[in-house]
Parts: C-alpha cells; structure tokens; sequence
C-alpha cells in the first residue's frame, strides 16, 4: 500500500510538471506572421524576397559552415517549436542533424509528410543523380542526387515560385501579396542574371577544379568545366595520391582554378596551387558566408567578382 | 518504372526544344528584338515547367511507389502534404544517439501496414543499418574479463517515419551468443502542447551515457560508475512509456523535462539493478535538462536526474539513484570538421535498501575529447566509483583514447585503461574496429 502511494506521488509530480509546461507556453496561434525556420541561409534569403514583412525567416545553418555537418543543438529546437514551415535544402543534405531535430521539436505542423514541412529540392534542377546502384566505395555520395543545386539563379527563381505558393497555400489572406513579391523578385532577378551572364561569357568553357562537389549547378549555367575535385571522393578529406593525380591532370588540362569552400583547410588546395601555378579562389556557396553578403543576389555578385578577377589574372 | 519512362519522354522533347532554339538564337536578346525576348521567355517557361515536372516524378518515386496511392483519400492536409513530403526519403542509424534518432522518409498516405507488394514494397522498406563493433584486448582483468578478440556487438537498426504523426525505431543488438532487442519504439511526433511520447522498449533518460548506444560512446567501454550503478552495458533499458516537454524559459535556454514509467527489470546478472516482482513495481525516470549556447561555437548542457526500482536484494527494497550531467562543448563552424572539444562528466548517487543496512554509493566520471583534425581524436577519462551493495568499495581508473576515422563510416579506435580495484591493479589495452553499413544516421550531440 505504502509503495503504491509513494509511487503515485512521483507519477504525480511528473504530471503536473508536464501540464505545468504546456499551460505556461505560448501557442502559436498568437503569432500574426508566418514563423518560417529554413535549413540553410540560401533558403531563407529566398523566401524573404517572397515573404517580405509578412513573415519570420531563420536560418539554422550559418553561411560559412559545412551544410553537411551541422550539430543537432537543442537551442534549434526552440525555433522548430514555434515553426509554422520549415524548408529544407533535402536530397540527405541535412541527413546527419534535420531528422532529430524534426523528431524532437514537438512540433506536429513541421513533421515530414505534414503541411508545415517543405523540401526545396522539388522545384530545382538537379544534377548528378546517379543511376543504377550506389556504394559508398563511391564516398559519402548523395544517393538522390546533387543537394547544392542553389547556385544557379534559374534555380533561385524556381525555388522562390515554390516557396512563394507554398506561403500563399498557407496563408491565403496575403496570397496575392506573396505572389507580388515574387514576380517583382523575378523580375530583379532576370536583370540580374543578365548581367551576370554577360559577365562570365567571355570565361565560358574554361577549366576548374572544386573542393567538393558543390558547384555543378553554377558551372553548368555559366558554362564552366570543372575538371576534376579536391576531395577524392565526397566527404573524403585529400589523399596524397589523389592530389598527385590532380597535379597531373591540371597541368595536362591547363587549369589555372581552385575553387574552395571557406569551410575548408586550404592547405592541400594552395600546395596544388604552388605545383600547377593555379589560383586559389575562396568562393562563397551560401548567402551569410561573409558579413556583406546578405541576399542571394548579393552572392552572386560576391562569386562572380572574384572568378572574372582570378580567371583574368590567370590567363 | 514502365509509368515514368513515358512520363520522362515528354520533358525530353521539350528539353530539346529549348536547347534547339539557344543555339540557333546566338547572340542574347536585345530590347529592339521583341520577338526574340518573347522566346527567351517562352523557353524559360517550358524549362521551368520541366524542372517542375521532374521535381513531382522524383517525388512520386521515391514516396510512394504506387502512384494510385497517392491520389487516393488521404488523412489530414492531403494534396498539400504530399506536394510537400518530397525529400531526405531514406535516412536512419548508422551511428544515431537513440535520445534523438533520424527521421526517414517521407510518407503522406495511411500506413500501409504489410500489406504492399512488388516494387511498392521497395519503396515503403524502412531504413535499414547495421554497425559492426570487434573489440580486442589485452591485459588480465579478473573483476571484468574481456576477450583477446571479440566481435562485441553488431547492431541492426531498422527506422522509418510510420505516418506523419509517428516514427518507429528498433535497435537489435547480435552478441556472439544470442540477439537482444536493444530498444524498439515508437514515437509520437504529433501529440498536442508540444508533448513528445515514446512507447515501447528503449535505453532509460537518466544521464547522459545510459541513453547511448555503444558505437556513439567517445571509449570503448563504459565508465566505472555505469557499470557499478546504473546496469552497466545495458543500462536502465526497458518495456515501458515516456513522455518529454520542453519546458518555457527564459530566452536563449533550452529546459526540457522527460518522465519515464518502465516495467521495473533493468540490468544483468553481473550489473543488477532493478526487479520487478509483481506487476506494481515499475520504475521510473525524471530528467530534467538545461542547454545554452554560450556562443555560435560553444555551449553548455547540464542535466538532472532521478530514477528509482526495486532492487535485486528483494520485493521490498527500492534502489534510488540521483544524477548530475554535464557537457560543455566547443566546435568553431568555420572549422567545424577539423576541429572540436567535448569536456564531459556525470556524477551520480546510489541508495540501495538492502540487509543489513542500506548502502549509499557515490561515483563519477570526467572525460575530454579533442579533435585534432579531420579524421583524428584523442581524449581522456577519469572514473571512481563506489559499488551499489559495497559501498565503501572504491574502484578507480583512468583511460586514454585515441581514435581514427578513415571515413564517416568506420572508426578505429585505441584505448589504454588503468583500473585499481580495491587494490588491485589491472592494465588493459584495447583496440575497437567498427564499421557502419546501410543507411546515413545522424551525427550524436
Ligand atoms: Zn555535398
């Protein structure tokens, strides 16, 4: 008899602290604005151009660290809770840190499958999906194909279209403004893109070397031939023999570019500098990569600065 | 497949198109060319609409693989959620902390429990994985013997998003003996005022070292204080239903708070811990846990936690155990894969109601890992424990660990390990291969 009651009592406590909490929080039905928490900060530039002041934009990922490895900290778990819709990059680019963190929000609008939940990858271009069977004797490959697909603006223009209807879908009452938004973004967008066109033709088919593969959508739509990778395999860190290969084959290729993501060593990339002569370039992959880069036009301009100055100084 | 061949046909033709027409445009459009800029958008448009197209099929394939399911009556947000599940589709454990397992692919349609067939069957499959853990080992330890060689543990993890309320996790652990269900679960993601439920068999939320598997663990074995206190390798595992909140706070903390019932058996023969006798005593489980960043590159986690059963020492005595955890951790983002730092300890209080007097053990654990560079750690332990039915019995040891990753998915590892019991010395050096195959897990925090 006494054990029971003593048991009860704890049941009791945990109960009460259990509802304690629910009463004591705020719900999300008194936030006005769309509450949006995107994976990556190309995401969330995006779906401010559409979103506009109608909505709350944030980033879990920083610009400047390796989308692939972000820790699941529970301090994300606070902006999960009071998410309305989360964006993720998706095609597994998130698949080390987003499922926890998913599962563990509490947050039933923003499960996979659920309404609040919005994979991006859906509206791109994507490249590099491999066919027939995959073995990791290939790397840490992405099975679904090339997750870093945001680098080239006729995607921006995509994903923001889905963004843009997937905000309208969920709040119809500014649909016609999220709609707004988004023709003038494409608008801006198609200017720019003109200007960036012009400005890498006279560098069209010209040969580089990447770190990761992270560039394969901006290469493709501005015409350059990436030769060959500095990772030997994705996800591999450099190996003597594979850098010796790429020695080989740059000089062979006559290739004068490295193109390196600010996440990685450069050590490796400026000693295949030294042997071929090439130029090492510490390209941005995503808006918030530097303090001045703030939007998605911004970082093209920022990447497209710096190829046209190392490809002219490299040949 | 035959479905989306012809479906992929017309994209086809329509790329060509775009492809023909920018060749034979040359030179980029000016303002003075009307007709020409009315094309470039055209094209533009089709283009889109491909994309837009290849993006559904990739959707339709990898969530569903009967494609009548999908227009069929769903629950809930229907077109809305299945315009949305495209994605991370497979996912799950190769080296998945269980407090905070990978989600899986995505499903917006009634579970389809068993029944499919053929390729829609492929496609439902859940995550699977399986890590191989070999242990060698070195050294004469008479308290707690270890093989020369050992295949420890080989772990299959099955996982998969059940619907979009619920996940499943199971966790099945091959000895070289027999098979345990190490935990098997279900989560409910769903529930109203942010509650998060488990039911089912899964390792206990006291602490920090108790929730984890072993192939997540910074050593190759556990500390001396798992082991003399809380169950040792297996740990407070057991059949039962858990709930966990976070709790409101002020800005920038992170408090949940967790409640566990469980059937009331944890622990083996060696590391005894709780017994249920009839139906009545179960165990329980509250942890309460604060987090804060301190900055972007680190932060601090502080646990509390309680736990209570009926001892092995009979039907009326309870076992209570008090926990403090805590973790400080540090990892620069723009350097995020080189270099890292986890200061980690836990200290934990036994009260064992035993005859002839009750026995109150104390015993902790300090660790830091460092990471030099991107495939490299090194760290080290300090344990001292006192033993649940002895508890003026003090153990004490030391361990120091180096580990090498060739890749994300295997890991080699060294460890030597000093261990005074009583007064007796024990040397020991261990060497641990293991080896992940199968589906992506997510990286334990
Ligand atoms: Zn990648």
């Amino acid at each position: 008899m006494k054990r029971v009651s003593g048991f009860s009592r704890l049941l009791a406590v945990l109960a009460l602290g259990l509802i304690a909490g629910a009463l004591l929080s705020p719900t999300a039905a008194e936030a006005k604005k769309l509450n949006v928490v995107t994976s990556t900060t190309d995401l969330a530039a995006l779906t401010e151009e559409v979103g506009g002041d109608k909505v709350n934009v944030e980033s879990i990922a920083k610009g400047y660290q390796d989308p692939h490895f972000v820790e699941a900290k529970p301090s994300f778990l606070l902006k999960l809770r009071q998410a309305d819709l989360l964006i993720a990059v998706g095609l597994q680019l998130e698949i080390g840190w987003l499922p926890p963190l998913i599962t563990q929000s509490g947050n039933p609008r923003i499960q996979v499958g659920a309404t609040g939940y919005l994979d991006a990858s859906q509206f791109a271009e994507i490249l590099e999906i491999p066919q027939g069977t995959v073995t990791r004797a290939e790397g840490d490959v992405h099975p679904l194909g090339n997750p870093h697909y945001w680098l080239d603006p006729d995607n921006g223009r995509r994903i923001a279209r889905g963004i843009a209807n997937k905000l309208a879908d969920m709040d119809t009452a500014d649909g016609a403004f999220f709609q707004q938004r988004f023709q003038d973004f494409e608008k801006r967008l198609l200017a720019a893109e003109q200007k960036w066109d012009a400005e890498m033709k006279p560098y069209r088919g010209r040969k580089v070397v990447t770190y990761h593969r992270s560039l394969p959508n901006f290469a493709k739509h501005f015409a350059l031939d990436v030769i060959g990778y500095v990772e030997p395999r994705p996800g591999i860190p450099p190996t003597p023999s594979h850098t010796l290969e790429l020695i080989q084959l740059m000089k062979r290729e006559n290739c004068k570019i490295i193109l390196v993501e600010p996440y990685f060593d450069l050590k490796t990339p400026q000693s295949i500098a030294r042997e071929t002569g090439a130029q090492v370039v510490v390209y941005l992959p995503s808006v918030g990569g530097v303090k001045e880069v703030t939007t998605y036009f911004q970082l093209f301009d920022y990447d497209i600065a710096l190829l046209t100055k190392a490809f002219q100084s490299t040949q | 497949m035959r479905r989306y061949a012809s479906l992929l046909a017309i994209p086809a033709v329509l790329l060509a198109m775009p492809l023909y027409s920018q060749q034979a445009a040359g030179t980029p459009p000016r303002a003075d060319q009307p007709d020409n800029a009315a094309l470039m958008e055209k094209i533009r448009d089709l283009e889109d609409r491909i994309v837009a197209m290849e993006g559904q099929i990739r959707q339709l394939k990898s969530q569903q693989a009967a494609p009548s399911a999908v227009a069929g009556p769903t629950p809930a947000t229907t077109s809305e959620a299945s315009a949305a599940a495209a994605g991370p589709q497979t996912q799950a454990g190769s080296m998945p902390p269980p407090a905070s397992v990978a989600a899986a692919s995505a499903t917006t349609q009634e579970p389809a429990l068993g029944g499919a067939g053929g390729s829609a069957a492929k496609a439902l499959n859940p995550d699977i994985s399986m890590i191989g853990d070999f242990i060698g080992s070195a050294g004469h330890n008479p308290v707690n013997s270890t093989s020369s060689f050992q295949m420890h543990e080989s772990e299959l993890g099955v996982q998969a998003i059940i619907d979009p309320y619920a996940r499943g996790d199971f966790f099945l652990s091959f000895g070289e003996q027999g098979v345990n269900l190490e935990e098997g679960y279900i989560t409910l993601t769903a529930l109203p005022a942010g509650l998060v439920a488990k039911v089912g068999k899964f390792r206990g939320a006291f602490g920090k070292v108790n929730t984890q598997h072993n192939h997540v663990l910074p050593w190759i074995d556990r500390p001396l204080v798992s082991n003399n206190l809380v169950a040792g390798e297996d740990g407070i595992d057991d059949a039962g239903v858990s709930v966990e909140r976070i709790l409101p706070a002020p800005k920038g903390i992170f408090m949940e708070l967790t409640g566990q019932v469980f059937r009331g058996d944890s622990g083996d023969q060696q590391h005894p811990l709780y017994r249920a006798y009839s139906n009545s005593d179960v165990s329980a489980i509250a942890h309460l846990r604060t987090y804060k960043d301190i900055t972007e590159s680190t932060n601090i986690d502080l646990g509390a936690s309680y736990s209570r059963g009926y001892s092995t020492a009979g039907p009326n005595f309870l076992t209570h155990l008090y926990g403090i955890d805590a973790a400080l951790r540090w990892k620069p983002l723009r350097r995020s894969i080189y270099h890292s730092f986890v200061g980690r300890g836990e200290l934990i209080w036994s009260q064992r109601q035993q005859l002839p007097s009750e026995q109150r053990a104390f015993g902790f654990y300090a660790s830091g890992d460092y990471q030099l560079a991107r495939r490299w750690f090194v760290g080290g332990r300090y344990d001292r424990s006192g033993e649940a039915d002895k508890a003026n019995l003090i153990d004490k040891g030391f361990s120091a660990v180096l580990t090498y990753w060739p890749s994300e998915f295997s890991q080699i590892r060294g460890q030597y390990e000093f261990t005074r019991y009583g007064n007796l010395d024990v040397h020991q050096l261990f060497m641990q291969v293991q080896f992940s195959l199968g589906a992506h897990g997510a990286h334990p925090f």
